[in-house]
């Protein structure tokens, strides 16, 4: 299971979605590799990855991919990061 | 994995800034006097937002200001600005803006570290209400190194 996130420098909010996304993904008990990524970087890191994780803003610059691409709203909600995790590998 | 520093020096309380480009400057400027980037660097980040959208403001009041590690970087460093009158960015569920933290890391500097310690402080969902009601740079210091 690999899951990519996203922001425009692949620092900061890419990274905070990481260190969430591997918070929730560990309560949930599912094993995943988590990579956070610039925009830039995102065709070699996501050929194998099952989710993306990004905001609403870069929905279109990742363009066809086979991974489910999830909208994060607000970053530090777990909440919010456990539902759309649980509903996409559930 | 600590935070990086935040000295009184990086906090600006109850700013004044007319639109969301003066508030990054704002962040720009409380970064450049703590010695953490050099002027260009407030560029650079208001320049992510351009290209990308506002995209920075990561929750409810909270944008989180930052451009990549590079030249225009002294050392890792953040700094917490906090807005008399919120102001929007254009982001469709977190808008207005009251609090806008400036992040800067340094070419190779630990980025899974200081946004690790970022996310202890804001996963407790009072945080941002706490700062944007902060009167004291030793309270945003408090609220900041709770984590």
């Amino acid at each position: 299971m690999k899951i990519v996130t996203i922001c425009g420098a692949g620092i900061g909010s890419s990274g905070i979605l990481k260190v969430n996304a591997e918070r929730v993904l560990q309560k949930l008990d599912i094993e995943a590799e988590v990579v956070a990524v610039d925009l830039d970087s995102l065709a070699a890191a996501a050929a194998d990855a099952q989710v993306i994780l990004t905001s609403a803003e870069f929905v279109e610059a990742i363009g066809k991919t086979w991974a489910d691409v999830i909208v994060v709203e607000n970053y530090f909600d777990t909440a919010e990061l456990t539902v759309k995790l649980e509903k996409a590998l559930g | 994995m600590p935070l990086p520093a935040l000295p009184s020096s990086a906090v600006e309380l109850g700013a004044s800034a007319d639109d969301w480009r003066s508030a990054v400057r704002l962040v720009g400027l409380a970064l450049e006097r703590s010695g953490a980037a050099l002027p260009a660097y407030a560029d650079e980040m208001v320049r992510m937002i351009e290209e990308h959208g506002p995209y920075v403001v990561i929750a409810p009041g909270l944008a989180l200001a930052h451009a990549r590690p590079g030249p225009t970087v002294v050392a890792d460093g953040l700094a917490v600005v906090t807005l008399a009158t919120p102001v929007a960015f254009g982001h469709p569920h977190n808008d207005p803006v009251s609090v806008v933290l400036g992040l800067a890391i340094a070419p190779g500097g630990d980025h899974l570290g200081a946004v690790a310690s970022i996310a202890n402080v804001f996963n407790d969902s009072g945080a941002i209400e706490a700062l944007a009601s902060a009167t004291t740079v030793d309270d945003v210091q408090k609220i900041m190194a709770d984590s």
